[in-house]
């Protein structure tokens, strides 16, 4: 699996209240969520972000709440993959669950700079900065994770486990 | 093996786990809350299942926006109680009867010691201070726990936490726990189990133990853990709802990093914004005029807390130029502050009691800040905006800080309140 976007740069220990205040959290829905992202971080950001964008963060991506709002959020918004120099554990939970890419590279953090067009290969955690034309490596995800998201996420990887499992008689 | 790969191991039917091994656990009890709980709930239904693996091994804890505070609020919480009631779950908590989760379900023994517990929340890690492996995950793993009763899960190197020595006054759970976040930073123990332990721990009630286990997470723990003694099966012994399990930790258990704390050293700490690391000895913070107190939540909203507040409360007023917030973690801990006078201490002094209810903690309602106010609050995270306006400040502390610098009106140690007389031993 191969995504392409422009990067948005963000710093370390980027924690879920940045990501989707929880005064949004009275309800669920993806689209009234996306409206929201990063709005006390960098106001407008969610008019700004456009398809297939690629958020590029200091360490600790996500930290804090369990909110799953925020990966939920940012992928309704049109993020298609988070590259961080680490993330904190539920959030990398529940961005694969929901089946969003995130992979973990230190040097693509120091040398990718906002606003460059990046490429990154999921099944072998190769990144291609095209703007620099540089390339760097992350590890890639172990081959049940790159399923799930093949699938989409969890749900719909589960559903297709149901489905192949025999019906009982 | 260590506490936790012990639990880890009894849980995936394994005689043995090794860090780094990905695992599937059988999960002893999963809850959510009124945010997490109404996603869980539509994965639940889009994986297609239709029953909950056990009943009896789900609470639905509608805590953070209640009582609803709009009506957006009051619909997510119809989505648990119509699921509660059509799955027949035992653990749903009504309005009067609810409390915070984390609170609530220890003291209804609905957790108890050697549990696998998963919870749609962070501040899960808590119930490791009762000696249960406990991780906070997001809605869909929730979602397919409660229809399979089972998670992968990645088996966490160990950090040991050893702390020895005699506490100071007015010194508890949450100044050992926040001086080891400043110690380590907000990803420290980042996929790390934390294993607090040393004969500290022992004396420390289980108030302590349980803020200590709840802010595990803010060193990015997957979970904190304690080996149960005395304390923690006198504690248990009249609530466990089920048999429990005993686990301990070999002597030869392997350990990424051991740390050692001389607690005569740690004094009352307070968490500058906007960071869970940022502390300082109390003493040491400067003049800071406050706005707003609250004193609550998971991490200290115990019988425990409530006590220490009115010990520094009782009989004083509070600054005219902040308000107090009291929130009571149950119903059972606000019934108890009442027979006990802590209530009327709390009114007396010019604070507000609030239900039971996460509220302010997260911006929630009860207790919003506006722009360019600061709070100092006995909750958890003081990251940027979380209490309300993007401008405001959060300043974390233990309770008798929080209710000394309600009387004095900028953040103190309680001793310039109360004097050196009154001690504040735990």
């Amino acid at each position: 699996m191969k995504l392409e976007g422009r990067v948005w740069k963000f710093g370390s220990d980027m924690d879920t209240d940045a990501i989707i205040p929880a005064r949004y959290l009275n309800q669920s829905d993806p689209k009234q969520l996306a409206k929201h992202i990063m709005e006390d971080e960098r106001p407008g950001f969610s008019k700004e972000v456009k398809r297939g964008d690629i958020l590029v963060a200091d360490k600790n991506f996500g930290c804090g709440s369990s909110r799953e709002h925020a990966p939920l959020a940012l992928k309704e918004a049109g993020i298609s993959c988070i590259l961080a120099k680490s993330f904190a554990r539920i959030f990398y939970r529940n961005g694969l669950n929901i089946g969003l890419p995130l992979l973990e590279s230190p040097e693509a953090f120091e040398e990718i700079e906002e606003g460059d067009r990046i490429r990154v290969d999921l099944s072998t955690g190769e990144i291609f900065d095209l703007t620099k034309k540089k390339k760097f490596l992350s590890a890639p995800l172990p081959p049940f994770m790159q399923e799930l998201l093949k699938d989409g996420g969890l749900i719909p990887h589960l559903r297709k486990k149901r489905k192949k499992l025999p019906k009982k008689a | 093996m260590t506490i936790t790969e012990k639990i880890l191991a009894a849980h995936s039917r394994k005689r043995q786990v090794f860090p780094g091994e990905l695992i599937e656990v059988q999960v002893d009890l999963a809850l959510g809350n009124d945010i997490t709980a109404p996603l869980a709930i539509k994965a639940f239904k889009e994986i297609g299942a239709k029953r909950v693996f056990r009943r009896d091994r789900i609470a639905l804890v509608p805590d953070h926006f209640t009582p609803p505070k709009d009506i957006l609020s009051a619909e997510q919480c119809k989505v648990l109680r119509e699921f509660a009631r059509e799955q027949h779950l035992s653990h749903f908590f009504e309005i009067g009867e609810v409390g915070i989760e984390h609170v609530l379900l220890p003291e209804k023994g609905i957790v108890v010691p050697g549990d696998l517990v998963i919870g749609a929340d962070s501040h899960t890690c808590t119930y490791g201070a009762m000696g249960a492996f406990s991780t906070g995950v997001g809605s869909t793993d929730l979602g397919a726990v409660m229809a399979t009763g089972r998670i992968w899960l990645k088996v966490p190197e160990s950090l040991k936490l050893i702390y020895h020595g005699k506490l100071n006054p007015w010194v508890s759970g949450k100044d050992l726990i926040l001086f080891t976040i400043g110690d380590i930073g907000v990803d420290g123990a980042l996929y790390q189990a934390m294993e607090f332990c040393g004969e500290t721990i022992h004396h420390l009630p289980m108030s302590s133990r349980f803020t200590m286990a709840n802010m595990a997470i803010e060193a990015g723990g997957k979970n904190g853990i304690m080996e149960p003694d005395e304390v923690t099966i006198q504690y248990i012994k009249p609530r466990a709802q089920r048999p429990y399990r005993i686990y301990q930790s070999d002597p030869e258990a392997h350990y990424a990093q051991k740390r050692y704390y001389d607690v005569s050293k740690i004094y009352p700490q307070v968490a500058l914004p906007h960071l869970p690391s940022k502390v300082k000895d109390v003493r040491e913070v400067g003049r800071v005029e406050i706005d707003q107190v609250v004193i609550g939540s998971c991490t200290n909203g115990h019988l425990d807390d409530l006590r220490v507040a009115a010990r520094v409360l009782k009989g004083k007023k509070i600054a005219s130029s902040l308000r107090l917030i009291v929130i009571p973690a149950t119903q059972e801990i606000y019934h108890q502050a009442l027979k006990e006078g802590l209530i009327e201490i709390f009114l007396s002094a010019g604070s507000v009691i609030s239900p039971p209810t996460c509220g302010p903690c997260l911006g929630g309602h009860m207790g919003i800040l506006a722009k360019g106010e600061k709070a100092l609050t006995t909750t958890n995270r003081n990251f940027r905006g979380r209490m309300g306006h993007a401008e405001s400040e959060i300043y974390l502390s233990n309770p008798a800080v929080a209710a000394a610098s309600a009387v004095k009106g900028t953040i103190c140690h309680p001793e310039e309140v109360v004097g050196r007389k009154i001690k504040g031993a735990l």
